[in-house]
């Protein structure tokens, strides 16, 4: 069976993050995983391999930690070249940098890429994607004709579901271009740990935004009543109220979760492409002719400094 | 410091975009205009010349149909110095690959550069892996997802707000950036500008200009083909209840019970 190579997210705390194993899930359906691991891996490979790596390709990282996503795409880049035409697909996770690898890598080994599927299936003719496009208002399937299918795959594309496979480790050294050496990181502070979901893996979404007039304790304490991650619009986000890593939107991150929760939020096309695809959807909002309200299943018009905090109180109460 | 912003002609977000029988975008039947998250390039552009106050120049690239000169007109009354229009019918439906080829080409024919800056993606196919592609290309560092921008001689440094990091990146010209809506404001072009803006250098330039054939690009040269589009249903709207005296959060959370999230 041909393989497939899998990009491992960053590992945040030396874990292993739910779309990676939710690629390794996709990966088995289009032929056998190889997990490609930057930084430490020992502590990783049983949980890769029990999502069906058979191999674990641990690259030596100390090129890779001082300079900006080139040297993982050169890495990767001698990983498909040593595969040869029997590989087939690379797949990565959709972030920034998941992205910028992708487009590189495409570019080196002459193969046509995809960007955000939300699903990948196998096809006759090699895996067939599905994207969400235009703000979610279009589905597109699509496939590669050049070259290795190269596809980066959105958070919650796929359940994760173990599968044991082989794990067999194996180190790899890359070979790094002066050119991959210019972009020096020279500063790097993690990002602190919020203790609520990860927004883009939640099945519920509680987000605030212009409307909560700054004050996010509303949202945070709705939110945490529901076990749900915290979103913001990017009104919020430029009024410094929170960081950009919790936008929803265009610029942001998008969601799907289960339930999407927008609060004093008037719902623009943008902050739209990043939570329309959700499958509930709510909205409180003192405007009722706010835009949101026309993708609720359930809205309340009224303030969200009293709606929040008495649903607060109930859902607290009913959860005893 | 010679800067290239490369800025894309979209279809408005906020009219009804929709696909051709062939798959590609309609560029033709919907109003376009310069990618907003284009401007945020140009600002930065032209923030980097303003600080320097020497000879900079700023020049704007754009790859794109008849119309997309209207986004490269935009930036000139926001203040570039000079414009670069490549037009080709063959170009139509290109992918990214062939997109970042094409820009690659114009930029090394555009002759002495320091600098290209980038939008951190289109408003409509919005991957945002062109800048990747085209440092890779031009064989130079990429500083990518910017949120803010310094130059000291000879060194571009940029913020980037990573998912799981916030980290400080720095490289030495030449090189090509991206920066983010997270960058600050784009200005509007004022009327001196929009006046000034018409007696500015703008060229037109081919395929063959480039030295790239035909065969390398358009859609039937694309390494990915769309098999179907499909417009998603709209959503229906469901009920909405107006709050009075508490019964807003009753409602919701009977609401949240019902489906099980309570
Ligand atoms: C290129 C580009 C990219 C963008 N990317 C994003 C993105 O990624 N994400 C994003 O969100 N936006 C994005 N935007 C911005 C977007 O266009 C909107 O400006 C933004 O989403 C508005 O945020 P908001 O809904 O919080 O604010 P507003 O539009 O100001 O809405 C505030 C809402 O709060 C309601 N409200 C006020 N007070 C109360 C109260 N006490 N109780 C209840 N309701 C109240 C109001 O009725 C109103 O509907 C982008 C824009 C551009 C041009």
């Amino acid at each position: 069976m041909s393989e497939v190579l899998v990009l491992v997210d960053t590992l945040v705390d030396g874990k292993v993050g739910k779309p990676t194993l939710e690629l390794l899930t996709i990966a088995r359906r289009l032929g056998e995983p190889v997990a490609v691991v930057f930084g430490e891996a020992s502590g990783v490979t049983d949980v890769l391999a029990s999502y069906g790596a058979e191999r674990v390709v641990a690259v030596d990282d100390t090129e890779v930690r001082e300079h900006l996503v080139a040297p993982k795409a050169e890495a990767l880049s001698e990983l498909v070249e040593k595969a040869g035409p029997d590989l087939a697909a690379v797949l990565l996770p959709s972030g920034g940098e998941g992205k910028e690898i992708a487009g590189r890598l495409a570019v080196r080994t002459g193969s046509g890429l995809i960007t955000d599927a939300v699903d990948v299936q196998a096809g006759a003719d090699g895996p067939v994607t599905t994207q969400s496009v235009f703000a979610g208002g279009y589905t597109v399937q699509a496939r590669v004709t050049r070259g290795v299918p190269i596809v980066t795959v959105k958070p919650n594309s796929a359940t994760p579901e173990q599968a044991r496979g082989a794990g067999t480790v194996e180190a790899f050294r890359p070979t790094v271009s002066d050119a991959a050496r210019g972009a020096r990181i020279t500063a790097s502070a993690p990002r602190q740990a919020s203790g609520r979901p990860e927004l883009t893996e939640a099945a519920i979404v509680v987000s605030g935004g212009r409307g909560t007039g700054g004050n996010f304790e509303e949202v945070e304490a709705f939110a945490d009543s529901l076990g749900a991650a915290v979103g913001a619009s990017r009104a919020a986000v430029d009024s410094g109220w929170m960081p950009h890593a919790f936008q929803v939107g265009q610029t942001g991150k998008t969601v799907s979760p289960q339930l999407y929760v927008a609060n004093g939020i008037s719902g623009a096309i943008q902050h739209r492409a990043g939570m329309q695809t959700s499958k509930t959807i709510v909205a409180v909002n003192k405007d009722e002719e706010a835009p949101i309200f026309e993708l609720v299943d359930f809205g309340v018009v009224g303030d969200l400094h009293t709606v929040l905090p008495a649903a607060t109180e109930q859902v607290r109460q009913r959860k005893g | 410091m010679n800067i290239v912003v490369c800025v894309k002609h979209v279809p408005d977000a906020t009219a009804d975009r929709r696909f051709e029988d062939d798959g590609t975008v309609d560029r033709v039947g919907v109003d376009g205009l310069l990618s907003e998250l284009d401007e945020y390039a140009v600002e930065q552009a032209l923030q980097v010349r303003e600080r320097l106050g020497d000879d900079s120049e700023v020049t704007v690239l754009s790859v794109g149909p008849q119309q997309a000169v209207d986004a490269i007109r935009k930036s000139l009354q926001m203040g570039a110095d000079k414009g670069v229009h490549v037009v080709d019918d063959a170009i139509a439906g290109s992918d990214s690959v062939a997109t970042s080829l094409v820009i690659a080409e114009a930029v090394r024919r555009i002759g002495a550069w320091d600098l290209v800056v980038c939008g951190m993606a289109s408003t409509d196919g919005s991957m945002g892996v062109v800048p990747a592609m085209l440092a890779e290309r031009l064989g130079v560092p990429a500083l990518t997802l910017g949120s803010s921008v310094e130059v000291e001689g000879d060194i571009v440094r940029i913020r980037r707000d990573g998912d799981t990091a916030t980290e400080t990146v720095e490289a030495t010209i030449p090189l090509v950036m991206s920066v983010t809506d997270q960058s600050g404001e784009a200005r509007y072009p004022s009327f001196k500008g929009i006046m000034a803006a018409k007696k500015k250098p703008l060229e037109t330039w081919s395929l063959a200009d480039l030295g790239i054939g035909p065969e390398q690009v358009g859609l039937s040269a694309a390494w990915s083909v769309v098999q179907s589009t499909e417009a998603r249903p709209p959503r229906t709207k469901g009920q909405v209840v107006t709050d009075e005296d508490g019964s807003g959060a009753a409602a919701l959370v009977e609401f949240l019970a019902s489906k099980k999230f309570v």
